[in-house]
């Protein structure tokens, strides 16, 4: 059972008092988006072996969403952030880099 | 026969007798036994049946390993199944039942199975039942159900206590042998929280049996001076009667703790689940010996050798005159010693080693035969040992000699208890001098920081010997401890001799060369009856992956999960396959490592507390107004209300036709009611809804469907324009949640940049729906604001007070009529619904539930959501394209709306129905069949009920469909399938009445 720091209240929360919400970053196809980005929208999802970057909702706590960098494999948390912007902070992206260093943002 | 020594047992105190039962017999066992211990003592050997075969089985182990002694334990509603004889503490008025034996424990039919054992061989299931179909319903699947699972669950509600309990510390550590306790030292010395567990009632672990001195002292001493420290450290907590049952993600672990035995009064306290999170979690779970497949090992009898001087040391108790001893290691030989000390008889050690090293000498200086590089060939007898025939361990099992004994104790090395490091993903590697798999402390369990989360350390980590056992688990822990910035000083230790063993040698089928006839009769699995001769076949069939040959033959899966099958069945396997056992991989081992009761599980949240009703303000006066009622959501709204006599079916349409004839009075408080506001709030609601509502005008109203962007219609209600930066917008009763959560979720993560406050307050208003011709007049008559229809037009609203109360008035209908909807303050809801009903009373009108409210719905042809849709169903489908703007550009849901399968014309919509004979409603769900099959040859479905009423006011049944191509099929008679046969019923258009205009003005 997952511990996420929520960025907003500052609380270290229990999974119990969070709700996933899925891949992060992902764009949404708004009215007249073509078929295979409303596919990518809808249901393309990177789903990898290794570092994710997912939305969370602090949903018995603070009441707000973030998001979260974390190693799918190893349970590992690199950084939890705003969900209000288009990519990784680059603090998170640094500390990726420091625990994988191989890794390629994909 | 298995009896209590004369002297010895310190774990008993023999002046306290404890009596109690076993199978309706009575017996005394003492205080300080296990229900195990307490059962050899009095000379029971047979235990229970195994799970397929039913051959007679005997007690095994002493703590958790043990696969046989499996028992349902106390009466009526406190009855607990599959508990251990091995992990019970004796007390006063148990009553303990063996399982899995039809008719009785001696005679049992299923034993007839074993007879024909070659019939049932890995996979036998799969196999066997399968043809013919038919059987597999009137004679396999009741037979098997006859004749499975271990035992019954109790028939009555629990009454008993069960509770969780939160724990957070620096450090846990998870077993109190002598590494757990030396780890509980250093870190609570260092002023760390500790906590440490121990599944059994006493601390100390195998030390005080297996070690003769710790340092200079006795090892009780030692242990005992341990304990009162660290009782006497207000930061260390020592539990016992505690096991650690699951390790999850980033140092969350649950312990099971039995508190009570359903003795004391009903309501006592009987289990509590540990909740815990630690900062980091040392393993000192110790290892489990691993019996060795010969032939007919699975006789009562045949008992683990550490077992067999436990019961002698702790219990006092003999498990029989003459035991042979059967070993590849030196460690058995502490079982000899204590045996010849207990003064019962040796008659032979068979070490299956070729030179068996310093040990073999000492015991034949006690007197016993030590004979090396020798095999169990056979062990006789049934319910009890009678012999057992001894052959060469290189050979294929020519017999060289036979002797006499009760009592057969194996030892085929020991095993880590990685179980726990292994549930998060710890990994482990095989080492073969120490023929083990042993935690790889390089790859372990991760903490969510990356760092260790787990320290394995002790004989968990592989170490057997006092001297190593006492340095890793003091290296490990200070390890630990210094991660959390503590001072670490192991200055307390005890001086211990370096220890020196001979290796043992792997010994995996015994003897070596087993011919295939005798292999279907060595057991690997005593409880899940898994053979050597099974995992062979599986292997012939061409299964390779240790998971698939696991659930092929369902080797280690069952309760005891393979504690004590699992490293000899991936041996076989290894050895089947011709690759190292390194290769072959264990399988994944999950929690619970031991059985959670299920009320454990479920703490206090049962009954009352499973989940909290909510109730609106108007609920005590329903409740005392013959409410009959129904969950919807969390909340309880009435169904119909009964009056008299009266039936429900009886009540719903008495208040049908109050609304339609008068007028009617509902609760809709539970409506749910979310507040938007703030200058971008109208562009907000352009993308939550299908329909324009930022073109609404302040005191208007308007319908609108919010679809998610799959296209999909999820909820439905009136949104009302309350100023130009604010509208209330209503939801579906069960929904509210949901969609103010739906709004916070696209305001946070995609439109953070637009100013919109979006709040939750359906429990501020109570809201009272008055229908009928009535309405207007009865509303009036309160006094306080004008409603004529010039004041309040359809679909507006005002603000007003009436009968003394501040309102909001909404006008508008779900069931056709003159409709309002009042909104006041929750906590005035109460008196103004007292003072409506009053005022009802001089026109007629009477309350009116749910169920009214669907069927007037329904009548005029308004789709619910939830019963008209199922999340897979689109506004289109349901012939609301006039709610869907053609202007926006963009709402949720609209480019999805465009795919070509949701635009194809052979979409299910929907349509009316009405029955061409018969006078009862159509069954929900039916579904409409073709008179032409499909391609292949199957039959066709077109179409769907979705729901189905009595309509009282057309005095007939009516309901809805989704029906491939309905709309153009009006006047079509379709045939539904019900359970008694077809029903016809014909395609009409869904608006079954239509009031007058009169009526609704
Ligand atoms: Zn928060």
């Amino acid at each position: 059972m997952l511990k996420l720091t929520c960025p907003y209240c500052g609380i270290e929360a229990d999974e119990t008092e969070l709700h996933g919400g899925g891949e992060a970053h992902l764009e949404r196809a708004a009215g007249g988006a073509g078929d295979s980005e409303l596919e990518q929208y809808l249901f393309i999802r990177s789903n990898p072996r290794g570092v994710h970057f997912e939305r969370w909702h602090h949903i018995h706590g603070c009441g707000k969403w973030f998001h979260a960098a974390r190693c799918t494999e190893t349970m590992e948390v690199f950084g939890t952030y705003s969900a209000q912007t288009l990519r990784p902070p680059e603090n998170t992206l640094s500390e990726i880099k420091r625990r994988r260093p191989n890794w390629v943002n994909a | 026969m298995s009896t209590r020594l004369p002297t010895g047992g310190v774990l008993v105190d023999r002046n306290k007798p404890v009596r109690f039962s076993f199978n309706g017999k009575k017996m005394t066992g003492l205080e300080g036994d296990t229900l195990a211990s307490a059962l050899l003592a009095g000379n029971v050997r047979v235990v229970g049946r195994s799970f397929k075969y039913h051959r007679h089985r005997g007690i095994v182990g002493c703590g958790p390993e043990d696969p046989n002694g499996l028992m349902t334990l106390g009466t009526g509603n406190r009855l607990t199944p599959n508990q251990q004889a091995t992990t019970t503490r004796l007390f006063e008025g148990l009553s303990a039942r063996s399982q899995n034996h039809w008719p009785s424990l001696e005679f049992d039919l299923g034993g007839v199975v074993d007879k024909v054992s070659s019939l049932t061989p890995a996979g036998f299931y799969y196999k066997t039942f399968i043809q013919p179909r038919r059987a597999w319903k009137h004679v396999y699947e009741p037979l098997i159900r006859q004749a499975a699972g271990l035992g019954r669950p109790p028939r009555d509600r629990d009454p008993d206590l069960y509770e969780h309990f939160h724990a957070h510390v620096d450090l846990l550590v998870i077993g109190g042998g002598i590494s757990g306790l030396i780890a509980a030292s250093i870190a609570g010395r260092a002023g760390l929280r500790v906590l440490l567990l121990e599944q059994f009632w006493e601390l100390g672990g195998r030390t005080p049996v297996d070690v003769e001195m710790l340092g200079d002292e006795a090892p009780r001493d030692w242990i005992a001076e341990r304990v009162e420290e660290l009782n006497a450290l207000e930061n260390v907590h020592l539990r016992c009667r505690t096991c650690a049952v699951g390790v999850y993600d980033h140092g969350y672990v649950l312990a099971n703790e039995r508190v009570g035995e359903g003795t004391g009064d009903e309501g006592e306290l009987r289990n509590r689940l540990w909740r815990i999170r630690a900062r980091k979690i040392i393993l000192a779970s110790g290892a489990i010996e691993r019996p060795l497949c010969f032939v007919n090992n699975d006789v009562p009898g045949v008992m683990l050798a550490s077992a067999v001087r436990d019961y002698v040391t702790n219990f006092g108790v003999s498990p029989g005159d003459r035991t042979v001893v059967v070993t590849n290691n030196d460690d058995a030989y502490r079982t000899v010693n204590c045996l010849v000390r207990a003064g019962l008889d040796v008659p032979m050690v068979v070490d299956a080693r070729p030179v068996p090293g310093p040990v073999a000498a000492e015991a034949k200086e006690l007197g016993v035969n030590v004979v090396s590089n020798r095999a169990i060939a056979n062990v006789e007898g049934t319910k009890g040992i009678t012999g057992v025939s001894v052959c060469s361990q290189a050979g294929e099992g020519t017999v060289l000699e036979r002797l006499d004994c009760e009592v057969v104790a194996v030892s085929g090395g020991w095993s880590p208890a990685v179980h726990l490091w292994s549930h998060c993903s710890g990994r482990l590697r095989w080492d073969d001098t120490r023929a083990m798999f042993r935690p790889d402390r390089t790859r372990p369990p991760l903490a969510s920081d990356g760092e260790e989360q787990m320290v394995v350390v002790g004989s968990a980590n592989g170490m057997l010997q006092l001297d190593k056992v006492i340095a890793d688990a003091a290296e490990g822990t200070v390890t630990a401890v210094r991660a959390l910035g503590g001072d670490a000083d192991p200055g307390f230790l005890p001086e211990v001799a370096v220890q020196s063993e001979s290796p043992a040698s792997p010994v995996w089928l015994m003897p070596n060369g087993m011919d295939l006839r005798t292999r279907a009769k060595a057991w690997i699995d005593f409880q899940n009856d898994v053979k050597v001769s099974d995992i062979e076949l599986a292997v012939r069939e061409g299964f390779e992956s240790s998971e698939h040959v696991k659930r092929y033959t369902t080797l280690g899966m069952a309760t005891d999960q393979g504690k004590t099958s699992n490293i000899n069945g991936l041996a076989i396997l290894a050895r089947s396959l011709n690759t190292p056992i390194e290769q072959t991989g264990t399988t994944t081992f999950r929690p619970p490592y031991t059985a959670v009761p299920m009320g454990a599980i479920a703490g206090k949240a049962r009954g009352s507390l499973f989940k909290p009703t909510r109730r609106t303000p108007m609920d005590a006066w329903h409740d005392a107004n013959g409410a009959y009622w129904e969950p919807v959501g969390d909340w309880r709204r009435p169904y119909c209300y009964l009056q008299g006599e009266e039936s429900v079916d009886e009540a719903v349409r008495r208040e049908c036709l109050s609304v339609r004839r008068s007028a009617g009075i509902i609760d809709a408080s539970t409506l749910g009611k979310i507040l938007v506001s703030g200058p971008d709030a109208g562009r907000f609601l352009d993308m939550m809804y299908t329909n324009m509502m930022s073109t609404l005008r302040p005191g208007r109203c308007r319908y609108g469907l919010m679809c998610n962007d799959n296209g999909f219609l999820m909820d439905d209600g009136v949104v009302a324009r309350l100023s130009d930066e604010s509208f209330l917008c209503h939801t579906t009763t069960g929904g509210a949640d949901h969609i103010h959560g739906w709004m916070e979720e696209w305001l946070q993560t995609e439109w953070w940049d637009w100013q919109v406050h979006v709040v939750n307050i359906t429990e501020q208003f109570a809201q009272i729906g008055i229908a009928g011709p009535h309405a207007r007049k009865l509303l009036s008559s309160l006094g306080g604001m004008n409603l004529g229809a010039e004041d309040l037009p359809f679909m507006c609203w005002i603000d007003g007070q009436l009968a003394g109360h501040d309102v909001r008035v909404f006008r508008i209908s779900f069931s056709g009529e003159l409709s309002f909807e009042v909104a006041v303050r929750g906590s005035e809801g109460l008196e103004l619904w007292r003072k409506i009903i009053e005022a009802g009373q001089n026109f007629d009108a009477g309350v009116y539930g749910t169920e009214a409210l669907h069927i007037l719905r329904a009548e005029v042809g308004f789709i619910m959501i939830g019963d008209e849709t199922d999340g897979t169903v689109t506004p289109q489908d349901l012939g609301l394209t006039w709610a869907l703007s053609r202007k926006k550009e963009d709402f949720l849901g609209k480019r999805a709306q465009e795919r070509s399968y949701l635009t194809s014309p052979d979409r299910w919509r929907l349509v009316g129905l009405l029955r061409v004979e018969g006078n009862t409603p159509l069954a929900h769900g039916a579904y409409a069949v073709s008179s032409e099959n499909s391609e292949f040859g199957h039959t066709r479905m077109i179409g769907r009920v979705t729901s189905s009423y009595y309509s009282p006011i057309l005095d007939r049944p009516i309901a809805m469909a989704l029906v491939e191509n309905g709309p153009e099929m009006q006047g079509t008679i379709l045939e539904f399938v019900e359970k008694d046969g077809r029903v016809r019923a014909e395609i009409v258009d869904p608006v079954f009445y239509h009031p007058s205009a009169a009526a609704r003005n």
